[in-house]
């Protein structure tokens, strides 16, 4: 599909003709009998991995299929916050890569996905936090990381509505990352899917992935339920569903699916220009453009893929961020909902070949790969096209068995 | 909310009470095991969407480990029984069975 550029002078135009020349964003084909490349789920990963194949490997004979709607899985349920401050090297090189290609990623796609880089916060609330979020600001200045430490006046300053006193966990500094921020989640996915299918690939939505077909050890292509589908290479990077998947390719993934839930209140009147996250009371919070406060926090505890929660999960995380802004207790919250995070062991991802060729994996972001999409879609069209990636290395599924964590529990220690 | 019988003290515990520990019936592999069966047991985990067996400790109660049977598709329960057992109860499954009668059974 030929892709027609936004743009001011687009819209001027368009203003004189009562805006009915605009088209349709990306195709709605029928699917093919073959494709060089198949991509099971139209979240963030798997459409930035289908456009980074077809822009730095010229490989365009692809299709991304897509059970749902593109960007109804996490990509469309998450709080969107940007950052890069992992303490681990692997994982400071894949998000950092991320974060600085949603620097210019609205150009790129030529697509407006409102990258705010408006400045991140996590609070040190104890000393053990205090301890670890400053290792984490040197290992950041080493690998090059804009991360630094600020003092609880300058947390003050940065944030007016906050309660740096206490009364159970004064703040006591913050780890602050000046370009970390948000972006919007959706339009990261319609960007996507639009340059791709500018680049003729195939995004097919309501379409699931029934089994997938292998003849030696290799994969052949999947079935679907809109019939069968031929392929050379596929890559599954379907979050929570990882296990199924795997499972329909005869192989285990060290991954086990959690609901994670999240809520925006009622819109107020601008009094937060920074994402703070509190990981010690569980629970973190920033304004939308439209004025809600955007709210999560942890997990639950047991195995589910029914993108509902419970509901004491989210009590437990308002009642966190009352502490910390006395100012949102008279909020009312406008909506809640919940996505299947797929969670590993190290709380890193997989990035990875399988013991089937030509299937590659990409799952395991669990509660924070919103962040991640961009140096993602990178990192796996590179292992797909050329079989290795410096940025994949470490993420392998085989990991564990070697014993070679990339452990992020600090990093990750709240949902995000 | 979720809702699980404790099969010891028979208190229907509500989800706050409860605390979740993951897969059931694993089975422990030390030293002079493969690399495979040391992997699976430390690592790989049961995450089927549907019928799953579970640990559960009933924290705020009597405080005791139990096992459950849960549908991760719908969170129905199945039943609860006890932690002493090395697979699940002859019955239970039947009831899952008649239930899912898709289900492969328990492996
Ligand atoms: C409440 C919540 C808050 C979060 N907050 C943040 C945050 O602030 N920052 C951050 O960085 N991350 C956050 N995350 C995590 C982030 O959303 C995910 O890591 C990320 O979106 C995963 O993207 P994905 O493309 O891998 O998966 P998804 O977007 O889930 O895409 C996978 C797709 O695969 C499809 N699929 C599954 N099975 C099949 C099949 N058999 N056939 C065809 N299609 C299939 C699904 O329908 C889905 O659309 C949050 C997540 C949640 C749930
Ligand atoms: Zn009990």
């Amino acid at each position: 599909m030929a892709m027609r550029r936004y743009s001011a002078f687009a819209i001027a135009k368009e203003a004189m003709s009562y805006h009915l020349g605009w088209e349709r964003a990306w195709g709605s084909p029928a699917p093919k009998k073959k494709y060089d490349v198949i991509i099971v789920g139209a979240g963030g990963h798997g459409l930035a991995t289908a456009y980074y194949l077809g822009k730095n490997y010229g490989i365009t004979n692809v299709a991304i299929i897509e059970k749902g709607w593109l960007g109804g899985g996490n990509t469309g349920r998450n709080t969107t916050i940007i950052r890069s401050n992992y303490l681990q090297d692997p994982s400071a090189a894949i998000y950092e890569k991320a974060r600085s290609l949603y620097e210019t990623m609205s150009q790129d796609l030529n697509y407006n996905v409102m990258f705010s880089p408006r400045g991140l916060l996590m609070l040190g609330q104890t000393e053990h936090e205090v301890r670890g979020y400053k290792r984490t600001v040197y290992a950041n200045n080493l690998q090059g990381v804009a991360t630094e430490w600020i003092s609880p006046a300058k947390v003050k300053e940065l944030v007016p509505i906050i309660n740096i006193d206490g009364p159970r966990y004064p703040v006591l500094g913050a780890l602050y990352q000046a370009r970390g921020g948000t972006a919007r989640h959706d339009a990261v996915a319609w960007g996507y899917a639009r340059a791709c299918s500018a680049m003729g690939m195939d995004v097919i939505q309501q379409c699931e992935v029934t089994g997938v077909r292998t003849q030696g050890g290799k994969v052949v292509g999947v079935d679907t339920t809109k019939g069968a589908i031929d392929c050379d290479k596929l890559g599954m990077v379907v979050a929570g569903h990882a296990s199924v998947l795997a499972e329909q390719a005869g192989f285990r993934l060290p991954i086990e699916s959690l609901a994670l839930q999240a809520m925006v209140s009622e819109p107020i009147k601008p009094c937060m220009d920074v994402v703070v996250m509190a990981n010690t009371v569980h629970g973190y919070m920033s304004q939308s453009d439209k004025g809600e406060m955007v709210i999560g926090g942890g997990t639950d505890g047991y195995n589910n893929y029914t993108q509902r929660g419970s509901f004491h999960h989210i009590e437990e995380t308002v009642r966190a961020l009352i502490e910390t802004f006395p100012m949102i207790s008279r909020l009312k919250q406008l909506r809640q909902w919940g996505g299947i995070v797929d969670m590993t062991g190290d709380r890193s991802p997989i990035l990875s070949k399988t013991p089937v060729e030509g299937i590659f994996v990409n799952c395991g972001w669990g509660t924070g790969g919103f962040k991640a999409i961009p140096g993602s879609g990178w990192a796996m069209a590179e292992l797909m096209a050329r079989g290795h990636s410096p940025l994949t290395e470490e993420f392998s599924m085989y990991r564990f068995r070697e014993g070679k964590f990339i452990d992020e529990s600090v990093a990750a220690g709240v949902a995000h | 909310m979720l809702t699980l019988e404790c099969p010891y003290c028979g208190v229907k515990a509500e989800e706050t009470e409860l605390q979740a520990g993951g897969e059931a019936h694993l089975k422990r592999y030390g030293p002079g095991s493969s690399d495979d069966e040391f992997e699976s047991y430390l690592f790989m985990r049961k995450n089927p969407k549907g019928v799953h067996f579970e640990r559960w400790r009933h924290a705020y109660g009597c405080g005791k480990w139990f096992l459950a049977a849960r549908c991760t598709a719908t969170l129905e329960v199945f039943g609860t029984y006890s932690a002493q057992t090395k697979e699940p109860p002859a019955d239970l499954q039947a009831k899952i069975k008649a239930k899912r009668p898709n289900w492969e059974g328990y492996k």
